[in-house]
């Protein structure tokens, strides 16, 4: 269990986090949404502490966050940022092993390397171990940072927009690893995401910030709510229940003209979009 | 299969600066100049090796910190520094200035200088630009032309014959260093690289960035600001000694990476050392016994650093 | 309010203010209600001295600004300029080469070896920067910085073998002290080049957007290129060899109108050679108070000045991106 407890950071001028206060359950999945800027990179920031805080408490299983030594801290929470480019000659077992530096100060043991084996063959790396990360596909690089998380072997795992330039393929292959995860190792996983519909079928429990505050958090079901979603993104947006899943439709047909019904029509728009460009 | 040819080529290398070295040794000597030759070349070598290794090994590290292979703390201003401190000596004293001629004071008022003007960019400036490296560039390279334009103001009112003493400390040259100078930076330098070396571990994992760093548990603010102090004072202590070189640590640094091809900083941190090592001698060779000491040591490390560069830029930008 | 008074009437004003206090500073006494009663000395002073002076500074001061803002223009890319570059250490090398090869060469040789050099380097700065992958907006000018301090190695190199080092420092240094009758006309020059930049205007401002945008509307890219390219190494080589480097100028003086401007090419052209004008000029004067009747050089006064400017637009930008 992590509480946050009135956690602020300011911008210089603008409050981007305003005393957020929240609490993560353990052993689940907990999806963060909201609108750009809603301050959810930072809050995961200063609750993983990438980030200092300007006020406020992040307590872990009760203790402290920031009176834990760095190293021990780096054994029980981990964090994978958004835009991982690395331009870095490395092979992706190389990444990988950093992964045990809390535990092996850079001089692996062979438990270490049990680890690392793990996590290879978890992620299906197996193929990949000695290829250099720059030369993978982003899927493949992304699948290679998470068994980076992996073997780093915290009871917490965070990850900022993990589908970020994922196809929809990956991206549910990633999503069905994490809920693997939670279900085989007892992980508690945060996720940053923008996919509301990812995070209503693969979440246990929804944080949804706005404006820098919390506007709602509970379990899914709670959260996806046609008058809370609409709230917060401020646009028409309808749920339906397909296979048992809440599923987001937010196509809306400002205009009425529905062309995309009628090839013809179709057709018509878009050669007025060429004629315009 | 990698380790094994890295650690092969360290070898080699390792090889190369002791073949170096004794070619330099034994080049040309003169039995009957023989008890002088050896000892000022011996004195020579141990210059360059410290200055070496110096250079090679803050620059690795800088470029670690601040995750770009074109940055050295020579390109941040450092070496403009050096030469408006030079200036202003000849230009306030006189060639016949006191502090100019006695070396030991030189050396130490430049290299106090040079410290706290390298920490005044890195860590007062670090806060204004959070931690945006190229902004940081850009200020020292402004400084650095400031101090440059100073310095030609005041060099264009100084006497011919004042100019040419000052040109002597302008370039880098292993020629004329000081004994118990060489000692003193040698002590310096040492107790630094004690504190870098011990842990290219950490080393490692920064190069993975930030975010990274600070998720595997490292101190990573903490550790950049002891760095870079260290950085400061390596530069510092080996410009002082012997003058700036500016093209050096990007060239050796930069051959490092693209001979090892890894991250891993024991290999990229001593094989710069050593192909530093190497350069500078040849260097040396190249002025005392073909250019009979018409041109500088600086110059030519700079020529051939900076054709390096332009080629790289040129064929980083081909891929 | 400041926003307000950029206006052309209200710049070329300012601009004719600080011609007159120019032409009336200095170490022979001039006043202007002398002007209608000048003695043989004091004419000579203003026609072969003040004159040439304060029409150089107001030459140099335009293209040069004029050059940053087409540099910028075509790299998309407010940090590019002569300064940031290396157009200067190249034009620097050429006269180098040319006083070398031909030590009784005159200006115009000078220049013309300046002009060959600085066009191929800034070639070769656009060949660089054009296929960079890591387009960070500073990173393009740190390497014109470094391709400058590379330059300028090669220069260095070259002044030691021939004793020349002090005397090509000095004369790179920029001052306009050194500028009379018979030895200024040569900045001439800079006018046609500034009236082509004028009719390519437009297309500088479309080229900037990439060759793929610029097919795409029909327009040679190469060639409208390769013009802006001519024009701003040559000004500035033509510059360099007679008044020397002014660091920063075509940085600071297209940046400043930008922000009051916008950036069409068209509506800021002339603002801009205005107040490059104004800016060598106040800075000019400022050395020449100072420690009247001596004086700093322009170079050094554009240096701080000019600095200070530039880390507070470096600033600015930075605080409206975080």
């Amino acid at each position: 269990m992590i509480n946050v407890r009135g956690v602020t950071k300011s911008f210089g001028e603008k409050k981007v986090v305003d005393d957020v206060s929240l609490s993560i359950e353990k052993g689940k999945i907990t999806s963060m949404i909201g609108p750009n800027g809603a301050g959810k990179s930072t809050v995961i920031s200063m609750v993983t502490r990438l980030l200092d805080k300007d006020n406020g408490d992040v307590l872990i299983e009760g203790d402290n966050l920031f009176t834990k030594p760095n190293n021990e801290l780096a054994k029980k929470i981990s964090i994978l940022k958004q835009s991982n480019h690395l331009e870095l000659k490395i092979t992706v077992r190389e990444l990988i092993a950093f992964g045990r530096y809390p535990y092996s100060k850079g001089r692996l043991k062979p438990e270490d390397n049990e680890f690392i084996d793990e996590a290879i063959n978890y992620m299906e790396l197996g193929e990949f171990e000695d290829r250099y990360i720059d030369e993978l596909s982003g899927g493949q690089r992304q699948r290679a940072y998470i068994a980076m998380t992996i073997v780093q072997d915290t009871d917490y795992i965070f990850l900022d927009e993990p589908l970020n330039n994922l196809d929809m393929k990956h991206s549910v292959q990633i999503m069905q690893i994490l809920r693997r995860l939670v279900r085989e190792k007892n992980k508690t996983i945060i996720i940053v995401i923008h996919d509301i519909n990812f995070a209503s079928c693969y979440s246990d429990n929804i944080i949804a910030l706005k404006d820098g505050e919390v506007a709602v958090s509970g379990t899914k079901n709670e959260v996806i709510k046609k008058s809370i979603l609409e709230e917060i993104y401020e646009m028409e947006i309808n749920i339906q229940c397909i296979f048992g899943h809440q599923i987001c439709v937010y196509f809306d047909d400002q205009n009425g003209d529905g062309i995309d019904d009628d090839p013809q029509e179709y057709a018509q728009a878009f050669a007025r979009e060429q004629v315009r460009a | 299969m990698p380790k094994m040819t890295n650690d092969k080529l360290l070898i080699v290398l390792a090889a190369g600066a002791v073949l170096s070295i004794a070619i330099y040794m034994l080049y040309d000597l003169n039995p009957e100049i023989f008890f002088y030759q050896i000892p000022s070349r011996i004195k020579r070598v141990i210059a360059i090796v410290i200055v070496g290794v110096a250079i090679a090994v803050s620059t690795v590290i800088f470029q670690t910190i601040v995750k770009n292979r074109i940055l050295t703390p020579s390109i941040m201003g450092l070496d403009s520094v050096y030469v408006f401190i030079q200036t202003s000596m000849i230009f306030f004293g006189g060639a016949s200035s006191a502090i100019l001629l006695n070396t030991h004071a030189n050396y130490f008022i430049s290299m106090a200088l040079l410290t706290f003007f390298t920490l005044f960019v890195f860590k007062f400036l670090f806060r204004f630009t959070g931690n945006n490296v190229f902004l940081l560039l850009l200020i020292g390279i402004i400084l650095g032309t400031l101090f440059g334009n100073l310095s030609t103001f005041m060099q264009m009112m100084i006497s011919p014959e004042d100019f040419l003493v000052l040109q002597n400390n302008l370039f880098a040259s292993f020629s004329a260093v000081n004994e118990q100078l060489l000692t003193v930076t040698g002590i310096i330098i040492v107790i630094m690289l004690f504190f870098v070396l011990r842990d290219f571990g950490s080393l490692d994992v920064m190069s993975l960035g930030r975010d990274h760093s600070v998720n595997l548990g490292l101190n990573y603010d903490k550790k950049v600001s002891q760095l870079l102090i260290i950085i400061a004072i390596l530069v510092s202590a080996a410009t002082a000694l012997v003058g700036p070189i500016m093209f050096l640590g990007l060239l050796v640094s930069n051959l490092a990476h693209e001979l090892f091809s890894t991250y891993k900083h024991f290999y990229t941190v001593i094989g710069a050392s050593l192909i530093s090592i190497i350069t500078l001698i040849f260097g040396q060779i190249a002025v005392q016994f073909f250019f009979d000491g018409g041109v500088e040591l600086s110059v030519i490390i700079n020529l051939v650093g900076g054709i390096y560069f332009i080629y790289l830029m040129l064929r980083r930008s081909r891929v | 309010m400041v926003g307000k008074l950029f206006r052309l009437d209200v710049l070329l004003a300012v601009l004719l203010i600080f011609s007159i206090i120019s032409i009336f500073i200095g170490v022979v006494e001039l006043q202007p209600r002398d002007i209608f009663n000048l003695d043989e000395e004091q004419r000579n002073i203003i026609i072969n001295s003040r004159l040439p002076r304060t029409v150089s500074i107001i030459i140099a001061g335009a293209s040069l600004a004029v050059c940053g803002l087409i540099m910028q223009q075509l790299t998309r890319n407010k940090f590019v300029s002569p300064t940031t570059a290396g157009t200067n250490e190249w034009a620097q090398l050429g006269i180098l080469i040319g006083l070398v090869s031909f030590p009784e060469m005159n200006m115009l040789g000078r220049l013309l070896f300046a002009a060959l050099l600085a066009v191929a380097g800034t070639m070769l700065f656009m060949q660089i920067i054009s296929r960079i992958k890591f387009k960070e907006i500073i990173f393009v000018p740190l390497i014109g910085l470094m391709l400058g301090g590379v330059v300028s190695s090669i220069s260095t190199f070259i002044a030691l073998r021939t004793n020349m080092l002090q005397a090509i420092n000095g004369w790179m240094h920029g001052s306009f002290s050194t500028l009379v009758s018979g030895y200024y006309e040569i900045l001439y020059i800079s006018i046609p080049l500034f009236i082509l930049a004028l009719l390519y205007a437009n297309q500088f401002t479309v080229a900037g957007m990439g060759e793929d945008f610029s097919r795409n509307l029909g327009l040679n890219y190469q060639k409208v290129l390769y013009i802006g390219l001519f024009i701003t190494a040559v000004i500035t080589a033509l510059v360099v060899v007679t008044v020397g480097m002014l660091p920063f100028l075509g940085l600071i003086v297209p940046n400043i109108v930008s922000i009051f401007k916008g950036d069409h090419l068209r509506s800021t052209i002339f603002l801009t050679a205005v107040l490059g004008s104004i800016f060598v000029m106040v800075c000019d004067v400022i050395g020449r108070i100072i420690i009247y009747p001596y004086e700093i050089s322009v170079g050094l006064t554009i240096a701080i000045i000019g600095g200070a400017l530039f880390l507070f637009l470096i600033f600015r930008r930075a605080g409206s991106n975080a």
